[in-house]
């Protein structure tokens, strides 16, 4: 598809004897966005930083444009970072910040000027050259950090939760913003986040991690759709996991009944998770539904309605624009075409 | 209860143990006792210019810039080593620094008294080689060593407070950036460190101008630095007018050198250091 | 790599810069002979001496009592001062901390000097009660600097919390506002004992005849010569530093139940 611009080949990294990251292999291409997203302590932040050469993998190869850059040092790598709590010089002013890595690069500083204008062009900031980075806010303090990660013109540039001390709002402003801003330049992103709707915003591709290991790779409709197993479905919105056996292909028990669904590929009578989309779930009079259930709470989330319902031993998550009370009996229907199956994954 | 009042009992002591005292030095100063009873006077002030006392104020300024340097050159790096380790070795290491410190001063510059006198351990171990060497005791390098080795713990420990507080990330970002170390040294960690050396400065220089057990000690009887000066005003010739004087010039001196320093030091949270 | 090997021997030489002094006063307070180069053999008859030596005990038993005094009762007056302070308003607040750095900025023998002035002029004999006196007064400072800042951190809600549940203002403060800041008062406490301990030339002149601490006395032992004795001395005192960094130590990551350590 694309040009191939990194590729992680079987990466692993320990801390103090705990495995942080088991065989990575990984390709980003150019111009892609993409997002690594798992809960803490899966890995992604430390990925990132092997990507950045602020730590260097125990095993495994880290190859930049063909050419493998395992221990070259960050400050000869050709990447721009943006750090979690933005790692402004408060000793310096906002021009001097921004010009740090040009100063170096040793710039004229008739081009410096030009530069550090455009980008603060770039982040709405323009006019802020003198000012002081403690006098900045929250959001102003970002956007500096990512000016003066951009203005080096990197090939590649690395995120690490940018977004994560900001408020809602603002939080989604700015993903706009940033997605504007790489499509229009064309580099490509790597972000770093816990926060599955913001990867399914920004993103080309999802990287999902958990415990060190990649889950599932793919675009942020597959990754929703077909979650690989139940972590990933469980983590990309929320899910309704059952415990099921795989009858036979297209059909499978729980819950206390037999179900038509549209997967196939299983040892007869398999252990397998079944995973529905709360969305997925129709709520309709007792008589016409699969299931019999009877309303045990009601939220209201303004988008729609989260009900918890009870029936056959389980609670089931509905989402739903309609209401129903507590205490109503109500039958649920969900289509075979939204009853996902997946095998189990085994702890380790 | 009006909690403010609390404090007013300590008003009263700085009132009288401090503020009272220190007039009563300037008083001294700038007056004199005669026959014709007391009067304003400059004649104490003027003495301080005269070229043999100007002399004793030069050696010390320079002994004091000197030890100061020479302690920022030692003590900097050191700082940094410390700042540098991880968290448990760093507390460790940081309290073996502090220990000498709690040794009594005079202890401690004692300690050098045996080791640099012509009996002492170093004279032997170099005689041992062969090497004959002067007495090292009773000598300005002496009484510079015996400053350096009392003060250094005073340079180190700010800056070390300092450097430690600064974000790793921030570091980070300026390799990042593309910085090489002696860069990211340069024009972040150093300039990022100035108040904590400009703390040690101050910390080291005081001591070192007004001292007078270091240059009894170390530098013998006829080693005169501005504190010994003062000293024997007040206990030997009793010119206190004079010692007064003296103590009003050296107070200045510490305010004109602190008010430079301070211009490097921010905001500091009550307490610093401890 | 290089880079580490340097870091380690710079920081083994500074460490032996800084102890070096004390480990030979230390080993050679063994020394059967009065070299201060030559070992001759062990013994232990210098410490023997130095018990029996009047002087040095006195002026231990001075040292002791001076710093106990002192620090306790300028870390009741300071914890009190310190409290008045934090709840004034802004300008008398900012003179009163600039006057509480005075004593800390300036130089030592002007402090005791200008004490020592007060002391004559007012006719008091100078002695035990003088130089308890100074030691209250430059001790005073750090307490308050201490406890200054536990007052900030301070959370304000927690003694209206107190307030509201029924405790009058007294016992708020004695079960609410004194344990949050006893951190803050110990440590102006160590930090005055450590000053008054340490100190040399206040006491120097404020003291009088008769009545001398440890620095004092190892100040005019030192003039008439080195002398075995009080490397002995100067040899227990260290063992005494330790041992009391090793109870507080012991003591505050018991209290704490993290591992810290004390600096």
């Amino acid at each position: 598809m694309y040009e191939e611009i990194i590729r992680l080949v079987n990466v692993s990294k320990s801390f103090n004897e705990q495995q942080v990251l088991q065989d990575i292999n990984l390709s980003i291409s150019r111009n892609e966005f993409v997002t690594l997203l798992g809960p803490s302590g899966c890995g992604k932040t430390t990925t990132l930083r092997i990507i950045g050469g602020f730590e260097i993998s125990d095993t495994g190869d880290v190859i930049f444009e063909g050419k493998k850059i395992n221990n070259l040092p960050p400050y000869k790598r050709k990447l721009n970072t943006v750090f979690q709590r933005y790692a402004l010089f408060t000793h310096m002013d906002v021009y001097e910040n921004i010009a740090f890595g040009l100063k170096i690069k040793k710039m004229d500083s008739k081009d410096i000027d030009r530069k550090v204008k455009e980008v603060l062009k770039l982040v709405n900031l323009s006019g802020y050259e003198t000012r002081d980075i403690d006098s900045l806010s929250g959001g102003q303090q970002q956007r500096i950090a990512i000016a003066r990660a951009l203005v080096n013109e990197p090939q590649v540039l690395l995120l690490d939760e940018p977004l994560g001390a900001l408020d809602l709002k603002l939080r989604k402003d700015m993903q706009l913003e940033l997605k504007k801003i790489q499509q229009s330049l064309g580099i490509t992103f790597i972000y770093v986040t816990h926060d599955q709707e913001e990867a399914l915003t920004m993103s080309d591709t999802i990287v999902v991690m958990n415990d060190g290991k990649i889950q599932q790779i793919g675009a942020p409709q597959d990754i929703y759709n077909e979650p690989v197993n139940a972590f990933v479905a469980d983590f990309i919105g929320e899910s309704n996991i059952i415990d099921g056996v795989m009858v036979k292909d297209y059909y499978v028990e729980f819950a206390e009944g037999g179900f038509e669904c549209v997967d196939k590929g299983f040892q007869p009578n398999e252990k397998v998770d079944v995973v529905i989309r709360p969305e997925d779930i129709k709520l309709v009079p007792v008589d016409q539904g699969m299931i019999e259930g009877v309303v045990e709470s009601v939220i209201f989330k303004g988008v729609h309605y989260e009900m918890l319902i009870n029936a056959r031993g389980l609670r089931w998550m509905v989402h739903s624009t309609m209401m129903e009370p507590v205490n109503t009996k109500v039958g649920m229907n969900v289509i075979p075409y939204d009853i996902h199956i997946m095998k189990k994954v085994i702890a380790e | 209860m009006k909690k403010h009042l609390l404090a007013y009992p300590y008003g009263l002591w700085i009132v009288i143990f401090t503020i009272i005292p220190l007039a009563l030095i300037v008083f001294y100063s700038v007056f004199t006792t005669d026959a014709a009873g007391i009067h304003f006077t400059l004649e104490h002030f003027k003495r301080v210019f005269e070229p043999i006392y100007l002399s004793v104020f030069l050696r010390s300024m320079k002994i004091a810039a000197i030890s100061t340097i020479v302690c920022l050159l030692l003590g900097y790096p050191m700082a940094m080593i410390l700042a540098g380790k991880n968290l448990s070795k760093k507390s460790i290491l940081v309290v073996l620094f502090v220990i000498p410190m709690w040794m009594n001063f005079l202890a401690r510059t004692y300690a050098w008294m045996t080791l640099l006198e012509k009996n002492g351990l170093i004279a032997a171990a170099l005689g041992f080689f062969g090497i004959s060497v002067p007495s090292l005791l009773y000598t300005e390098n002496a009484v510079i060593l015996g400053m350096v080795y009392n003060f250094l713990p005073f340079m180190v420990l700010p800056i070390y407070s300092v450097l430690v507080k600064i974000d790793k990330a921030v570091l980070e970002a300026a390799e990042d950036l593309g910085a090489p170390p002696m860069t990211v040294f340069r024009r972040v960690i150093f300039p990022l460190s100035l108040p904590g050396v400009s703390s040690g400065v101050i910390m080291v220089f005081m001591p070192a101008l007004t001292t007078f057990v270091i240059s009894r000690l170390l530098g013998g009887a006829h080693f005169t630095l501005i504190g010994n000066l003062i000293e024997q005003q007040f206990l030997t010739t009793r010119d206190w007018g004079f010692g007064a004087a003296l103590s009003v010039v050296l107070m200045l001196m510490i305010m004109f050198s602190m008010g430079i320093a301070m211009r490097y030091e921010k905001e500091n949270e009550g307490g610093g250091l401890w | 790599m290089v880079k580490t090997a340097i870091k380690r021997i710079y920081t083994f030489l500074i460490f032996l810069f800084l102890y070096a002094p004390i480990i030979v006063l230390i080993i050679f307070s063994f020394n059967s002979s009065k070299s201060r180069a030559h070992w001759t053999g062990f013994t232990l008859k210098w410490y023997a001496e130095m018990f029996r030596d009047q002087q040095i005990m006195t002026s231990l038993y001075y040292t002791i009592i001076i710093a106990l005094t002192a620090s306790l009762i300028a870390t009741v007056i300071g914890t009190v001062a310190a409290i008045g302070i934090h709840n004034m308003k802004k300008l008398p607040k900012a003179i009163m901390t600039n006057l509480t750095y005075l004593p800390v900025l300036n130089p030592d023998i002007v402090t005791g000097i200008s004490l020592m002035i007060l002391f004559i002029l007012v006719k008091l004999p100078r002695g035990f009660f003088s130089m308890l006196l100074a030691h209250i007064t430059f001790n005073l400072p750090y307490v308050i600097l201490s406890v200054m800042p536990k007052l900030k951190q301070l959370d304000n809600q927690v003694y209206d919390a107190a307030l509201d549940l029924g405790a009058t203002p007294g016992y708020a403060f004695m079960k609410v506002i004194l344990p949050q800041i006893s951190p803050g008062i110990f440590t102006g406490f160590l930090l005055a004992m450590t000053m008054s301990i340490d100190d040399f030339v206040i006491s120097f002149f404020t003291t009088g005849p008769g009545v001398s601490n440890l620095a004092i006395t190892i100040y005019s032992m030192a003039r008439k010569g080195v002398s075995p004795k009080i490397n002995a001395l100067l040899s227990l005192m260290f063992a005494g530093v330790i041992l009391m960094l090793l109870v507080i130590n012991n003591r505050m990551s018991r209290d704490n139940g993290r591992k810290e350590n004390v600096v």
